[in-house]
This record gives C-alpha cells, structure tokens and sequence, in this order.
C-alpha cells in the first residue's frame, strides 16, 4: 500500500507541477476547490472511519475465519457476502484476511463474494452515498452490486475450480 | 457561529477520541482494539484521500463541461465506458473517495451509466487494489476476478441508468 501510495503520490506533485506551469492562477483555484471539498467532506469519513472501527472489533478476524472457512457451504457463501457488504475494511487488512481464508481451505468463491462485496457493497457509507446520489439511486446501487457481487462469487467459484 | 458548527461537525469524532483517551488510561481493552481498528483505517484515508481532492480540483479547472460531455456524456457509447473505466483504473483510495469524484465527473456532464460504471470500475479494477490482490491472492483469481466483474458493473451501469436515469442528480454532499 505504501508503495501505491508513493506513486499516486507523485502522479499528483507531477500533475500539480504541469498544471502549475501552465497557469498558476488556475493551479491555485484548482487547490482551493479540492481543499474545500475536502474539508467539508472530513467529518462524515472520520464517522465512516469510527464505525468500521467498531464494527471490525464487533467482527474480529477470526469469527470471519471461522464462519466463511472451509465447508461452510452456502451458509458460509452468504455470511461472507453480508459480512462484505456490512463492512468497509481497508486493503490492507482484508487482503490478508482472504490470503488467511484460501490458506485455511475457504473456496475462492467464498473469497470473491467476500472481496466484491466489500468494495461494491457499503452499508456503513449509505448515509454518505444518499447525500451524493439521492435516496434511491443510493440504495439502487447498493441493491444491484449486492446481486451482482454474488453473480461474481459464484462464476469466478466455479472458474477456479474449473480451471 | 462558526466555532458551533465546528464543534456539531465533529461532536462523533471529538466523543470518539475523549473515550478513546480514557480506554487508555482505563486500560479498557475494547476501546483500545476500536481505537487501533481505526487507525488503520484513518492512516489509509490520509494517504490517499488528500491526493485524491487535489486531482478533483485540478480536473475541475483543467477539463471543460463540453469534452466530458462529447467523451463520456449521455450519447458516449462504448469509447465513454472504455473511458470511464480505464480513468477508475488509475484512481486509488477507497470507496467514499470516488464520491466527490463522481460528483465532478456529474458536474461536468458525465452520463448517468458512465457514473455507475465508474464506481464499479473504481471498487473492483483500480489498479492498487489490483497489485494487493495479485500478491496475496495471485494471478489467476486476479484475472478471473476481474474480467468476471468488468461485464457486471457495466451492466450494473445500464441498469442504473434505466431505473435512476432522469431524476438522477449528484449532490456535493458538504
């Protein structure tokens, strides 16, 4: 992550660089438009980020071992998928929970709806995404990819085994 | 005025770090699990998040209404979902941070389907999640994944659009 990090970090001072070049003006209203969005967006993602603490101690790691590892079947494919949904944990910790699941005998299956419905999935961000995108298109988008990160659990299940 | 506002803003943050001093002092173990839970996750918004406002205000003043329009707007097409797609490909950071992203891309004209395939291509093909899951999860279920997925949030894209099309707006949330 750090390294990721590192080069977004550099694309953006490159970015920042050129644009400055080209019109200081622009650069800096650029920067004050970001700066403002960003400030006024800190304290629903501190809130966000309080929550997922909390809900990641009320869901410790090996519950989520134990309940989606091997031969939990379609129970276990479900509990992943809510699971998924429910949270928002960052790459860095879920990445190594789904290493520590497969390694533990979990099928991928289980594994992509966990993963997909993580990153497509967000109950704990609804609030946040209703103030974007309305009430119904929120709850639209949580309600498809819901769907859509099962379809992909399944598929990419049985690909893997398949292949 | 301001200062109350402020503190209304923050009261869930400012109660959340006072428990958070006194699990410390407490030794109240809960509290500091939640505290450390949190950190992680703070200490991943702080890399990329920032970063992530500072490319939002320069898209804003850089790219004008009418080449968002003409590339990813209503009538895009195919060349609007490649578009979309490979520009989520380049983003990092968690989901609330394609928010504000998508907002923007809205503001400047951006179709309803393009939004929706944006999110779906930031959540499940940006291209440091992909290196994560390559390393700990290997090559196989990384391409299997992905191109299982690509064909989903893009239908997930028109069904958005068929079902929110119209009355769809994007708020800036602050």
């Amino acid at each position: 992550m750090v390294n990721n990090a590192i080069i977004f970090a550099v694309v953006t001072g490159i970015s920042l660089l050129v644009s400055l070049i080209f019109d200081r003006k622009k650069t800096l209203l650029g920067l004050k438009k970001g700066v403002k969005i960003f400030i006024g967006m800190l304290p629903p993602f501190l809130n966000i980020l309080i929550l997922i603490g909390i809900l990641l101690y009320l869901i410790p790691q090996e519950a989520i071992v134990k309940y989606v590892g091997p031969n939990s079947g379609a129970l276990g494919f479900f509990i992943a998928a809510i699971i998924g949904s429910i949270t928002l944990i960052p790459g860095i910790i879920s990445y190594p929970i789904a290493a520590t699941l497969i390694s533990k005998g979990a099928s991928y299956g289980v594994v992509a709806v966990f993963m997909t419905t993580q990153m497509l999935v967000g109950v704990v961000t609804l609030p946040l995404e209703i103030k974007y995108f309305g009430k119904k298109a929120a709850l639209l988008r949580n309600a498809l990819n819901f769907v859509a990160a099962l379809m992909i659990g399944l598929v990419v299940g049985w690909l893997m085994r398949l292949w | 005025m301001v200062k109350k506002t402020l503190i209304k803003q923050y009261a869930w943050v400012i109660l959340f770090l006072i428990l958070s001093i006194g699990s410390y002092f407490a030794g109240f173990k809960p509290g500091l699990t939640i505290y450390s839970n949190f950190q992680k996750s703070f200490i991943e918004m702080l890399v990329f998040v920032p970063v992530i406002f500072i490319l939002v205000g320069l898209f804003d003043v850089w790219v004008p209404k009418e080449t968002i329009e003409k590339y990813i707007g209503k009538e895009s097409g195919i060349l609007g979902i490649f578009l979309v797609t490979f520009l989520a490909m380049l983003q990092a950071g968690p989901l609330y941070g394609a928010f504000p992203v998508a907002y923007i891309l809205y503001k400047k004209g951006a179709g309803v389907r393009n939004i929706f395939i944006y999110l779906g291509a930031f959540s499940s093909l940006k291209i440091p999640m992909l290196g994560l899951e390559l390393g700990y999860l290997g090559l196989k279920y990384t391409l299997v994944r992905s191109l299982v997925s690509l064909p989903l949030f893009i239908l997930v894209g028109f069904l958005m659009e068929k079902l929110v099309g119209d009355d769809f707006k994007v708020k800036d949330a602050n």
